[in-house]
């Protein structure tokens, strides 16, 4: 039985946990700062790339994704893509619906 | 298969089927007690719980997908209007429960590696430091929540325009933003900002409520010793459901707290 999900489970570390609470815990200084300037458009873009950030920190480490079967990263993936479809799509609609007509 | 668990399991199974013996210890012989027939090994069993988690885990992706698509839609139409009720929420507060729900998501780290590295007392404290960061969470939002009821906020037939037709009148969050009154058409439409508000926090609370359930379930059986003896696929499992958690509320505080400070 060597198929490869089949792995040893891999233990993450305390070290690993307390370097992404920092991290977490800087990101959210950082885009509450942020929050305080005034960037005009860029504003949402970078609160939103930094809550991206976090999220993704999380999802890798603290779920342990980055340490997980091949399965597990495929469908967390897949799942994210498919959201990301459906989110895009919509918000395209919206914005090209009235086209050309103002 | 040289040495899996099922090829020299067939003697207990064969016990257990002549009804000779209810002694565990001789049902499963060979492998250990929380390895259900029928998987093939420890390692299979798991990476199938942790994948059934995961698919449960994105309905939950699509569930808190339609909220947030609904919000930035409603936003783009009545934009003034988001801005003007995001103003009325408290930084402060948002900020200190993001740092509260970062913290509880460590201590629910440490306690999955606890478990799986069998430190009982160790799991039982993580589990209730995540617990009280829990309850910690839901009680500032419980302020929040009593202001905005103070001050009319919430979406029914007693929600009130003051703040949005004649901003002056609430001094604190005008000396801060100084904002333009809004038409009264525009201000009517505040309300979709509390009600999406109220939506997207509401579930967002009642998944931590449930959660800290769990959690009180969780320490009982832990102080016993039920989550370090191998089987650690329960605390795993609620571990991702809690750093899930965890993500929502990242993206709440950024969409309903922070974008709209300077519009």
């Amino acid at each position: 039985m060597s198929e490869p999900n089949e792995h040893a489970h891999h233990i993450v570390g305390p070290g690993v946990y307390v370097a992404i609470l920092f991290a977490l815990l800087i990101g959210t200084a950082l885009t509450v700062w942020a929050s305080f300037i005034d960037l005009g458009p860029w504003n949402p873009i970078i609160a939103l790339a930094i809550a991206t950030s976090k999220a993704t920190l999380v999802v890798l480490f603290f779920m342990g994704v980055k340490y997980s079967s091949k399965l597990t990263k495929l469908t967390v993936f897949a799942g994210i893509f498919t959201f990301m479809i459906l989110i895009s799509l919509t918000l395209a609609d919206y914005i090209s619906r009235a086209w050309g007509s103002w | 298969m040289p040495d899996n668990p099922v090829t020299s399991q067939g003697a207990s199974g064969a016990a257990k089927h002549a009804g000779s013996a209810d002694n565990a210890d001789i049902l499963h012989a060979g492998h250990p007690p929380y390895l259900r027939h029928h998987f093939n090994s420890t390692e299979q069993q798991a990476d199938t719980a942790n994948f059934a988690m995961w698919l449960f885990l994105l309905t939950e992706v699509m569930f808190f997908g339609g909220l947030f698509t609904a919000y930035l839609i409603y936003r783009n139409w009545y934009y003034p209007a988001f801005v003007a009720g995001s103003h009325q929420l408290n930084v402060v507060w948002g900020t200190t429960n993001t740092f509260v729900l970062i913290l509880s998501s460590f201590t629910m780290a440490m306690g999955v590696w606890c478990a799986e590295t069998r430190r009982r007392k160790g799991l039982v404290l993580c589990l209730t430091l995540t617990f009280i960061l829990g309850l910690c969470f839901l009680g500032i939002k419980t302020i929040e929540y009593r202001e905005k009821i103070e001050m009319h906020h919430v979406p029914g037939f007693h929600y009130s325009l003051q703040s949005f037709l004649d901003p002056a009148s609430n001094p604190e969050v005008f000396k801060e933003y100084h904002d333009q009154p809004l038409a009264l058409d525009m201000a009517r439409h505040t309300e979709i900002y509390f009600s999406l508000y109220f939506l997207m926090t509401g579930m967002h609370a009642l998944h931590m409520i449930i959660g800290i359930g769990i959690l009180a379930f969780m320490i009982f059986r832990a102080r016993s010793g039920a989550y370090t003896a191998g089987h650690v696929t329960f605390v795993e499992n609620f571990g991702l459901y809690w750093h899930f958690v965890d993500i929502v509320w990242i993206y709440l505080f950024a969409l309903l707290y922070l974008i709209s400070r300077h519009q």
